[in-house]
């Protein structure tokens, strides 16, 4: 796509948004009755549903048992239709299994652990549609699924895509954006103490420019709380009991 | 056989038709509950920075000196003199223990107990000293959350439509037919299997429908707000109570009723 310009002179990108600017959001908790706690999110045209069970017994070797605090275990799929083509394996494959332990490094830092020694919390997030910034969305489906599920967090895990065209940070990156090539990294932040939960990046970017991106993408991240804040709101407020004791 | 379907339609929650409660105070994780170093904390809250900070989402709760936030969905903690209702799944696999336990109580069985113990990392233990605790014979099960089951001075009811209910705290509720005399001397130990009248059956059906109406409505369960839901479910068939619009009607009243007896 050799004319395709990401970012035009008058600063509009590819689907028309400004540089620092979100994608349209719309979540919803409690999806799935049978789960602990659910959560789906749309982030632009990427889809993704998560699943949350626990605090509960290990399963399997009792010897993985953690005397002190709660063993967190994800597991992230992509399904067969998630992208433009077909996928041969939804799970199991490098990307899905790193994707996993990232989710799973972020999720340990949030969960108050300590408070349910030698029990498992399990969290698995499905992608039904991937646009861009899949790592962000899973992300934002997995907090609202483990506060429906009225586990005890620190605080939200907001996260966010940042990239970096023509000096311009980029935020919340679509899949063309990140199909180009250029630099991006995830970002998933703790927005009341600003705390960095995880930042990953597997690009090449000069320190010169890494403070810019990362900075559009901590705004970013506080743009998305904003939004989850709110639905878990009235989520809340929808859900709590029609008569009170 | 005629075949009732319906495709699937967005339904207008009943809360917004409803005057909501709106002095409670809601709070979602990371929000600061209060600056005041005074109050202990409870269980949803925990302490950063010297801010009082909450920890899931739900509404606080102030008793005195207490603070805790109440989260909409919780896992069961278990606490002494707690009465609940499983399913044994496991035994301890030890010489004394199956002397004494097996035959009394094997795997798969679904027992009444009360908590004795709660270990420091949320385990319980649970007995079944008293004649009114043990194994459950004929009856249906209905599993809820934790948190819509209000605390009691007694779980075990005995509803004057016909049937009797154990309101575990743990949300497994045991709804089962009155039985005839009280047995004194058999104890726990041995379930009842005679047949069950087809009246009996009925009014049982039509007790665990109501408790999923008021269930999906998040109201909380007791004895009377259970026996209200039943009568006020009465004009309808049992299977139309599984209908949303019905299931809101039936709860509607319940309601105003609980009300009214309030007020």
């Amino acid at each position: 796509m050799a004319g395709l310009e990401l970012l035009s002179d008058q600063g509009y990108r590819v689907d028309g948004r400004r540089a620092g600017e979100l994608r349209k959001i719309q979540a919803r908790m409690g999806v799935f009755a049978q789960a602990d706690g659910s959560a789906y999110i749309e982030q632009g045209n990427t889809k993704a549903l998560a699943v949350v069970y626990g605090p509960h017994e290990i399963r399997g070797s009792r010897a993985r048992a953690l005397p002190d605090r709660a063993l967190v275990n994800c597991q992230y799929s992509s399904a067969t239709f998630s992208t433009g083509e077909r996928k041969r394996r939804p799970h199991g494959d490098r990307k899905s299994c790193e994707m996993g332990l990232q989710l799973r490094q972020t999720f340990e830092a949030a969960i108050l652990t300590q408070l349910h020694p030698r029990s498992q919390i399990d969290i698995y997030v499905q992608v039904l549609q991937a646009d861009g910034g899949t790592y962000a969305a899973c992300v934002n489906a997995a907090t609202l699924a483990v506060l429906d599920a009225g586990i005890p967090m620190q605080d939200f895990v907001c996260a966010c895509s940042a990239g970096f065209v023509d000096n311009t940070a980029l935020a919340d990156l679509s899949h063309v954006e990140e199909a180009a090539g250029g630099p991006q990294l995830a970002l998933a932040l703790l927005p009341a103490s600003g705390q960095i939960a995880l930042l990953e990046m597997d690009a090449r970017l000069h320190e010169d420019h890494l403070e810019q991106v990362l900075e559009a993408a901590a705004r970013a991240a506080r743009d998305v709380h904003t939004l989850l804040d709110r639905v878990v709101r009235q989520h809340v407020r929808e859900a709590s009991t029609l008569l009170g004791d | 056989m005629a075949m009732e379907m319906r495709l699937p339609v967005a339904r207008k929650p009943l809360s917004e038709s409803v005057g909501r409660d709106t002095k409670k105070h809601l709070v979602v994780p990371g929000d600061t509950i209060t600056t005041d170093t005074g109050f202990m904390r409870g269980h949803g809250t925990y302490m950063g920075e010297e801010k009082l900070i909450a920890s899931v989402a739900g509404s606080v709760e102030r008793v005195n000196k207490l603070i805790c936030v109440k989260a909409l969905k919780t896992r069961y903690n278990g606490e002494v003199g707690d009465i609940v209702v499983g399913r044994i799944t496991e035994r301890r696999r030890s010489a004394e223990d199956e002397l004494a336990m097996r035959g009394f109580l094997q795997e798969g069985d679904l027992i009444s107990a009360e908590v004795q113990a709660v270990f420091s990392d949320g385990a319980v233990s649970l007995h079944t000293r008293s004649l009114k605790y043990g194994k459950l014979g004929q009856g249906v099960l209905v599993q809820v959350s934790p948190s819509l089951v209000k605390r009691q001075k007694t779980h075990f009811h005995d509803l004057p439509c016909g049937a009797s209910v154990i309101l575990g705290s743990n949300g497994f509720i045991w709804i089962y037919p009155t039985p005839e005399h009280k047995e004194e001397d058999a104890g726990g130990f041995t379930a009842n299997l005679e047949p069950v009248a087809l009246a009996d059956r009925e009014v049982i059906s039509r007790l665990r429908n109501c408790i999923i109406s008021l269930v999906t409505q998040r109201m909380m369960l007791y004895d009377t707000s259970i026996l209200y839901c039943y009568e006020a479910s009465l004009p309808h068939q049992i299977k139309d109570l599984l209908k949303p619009e019905i299931m809101e009607e039936v709860v509607m009243e319940t309601r105003q009723r609980l009300l009214e007896q309030e007020g």
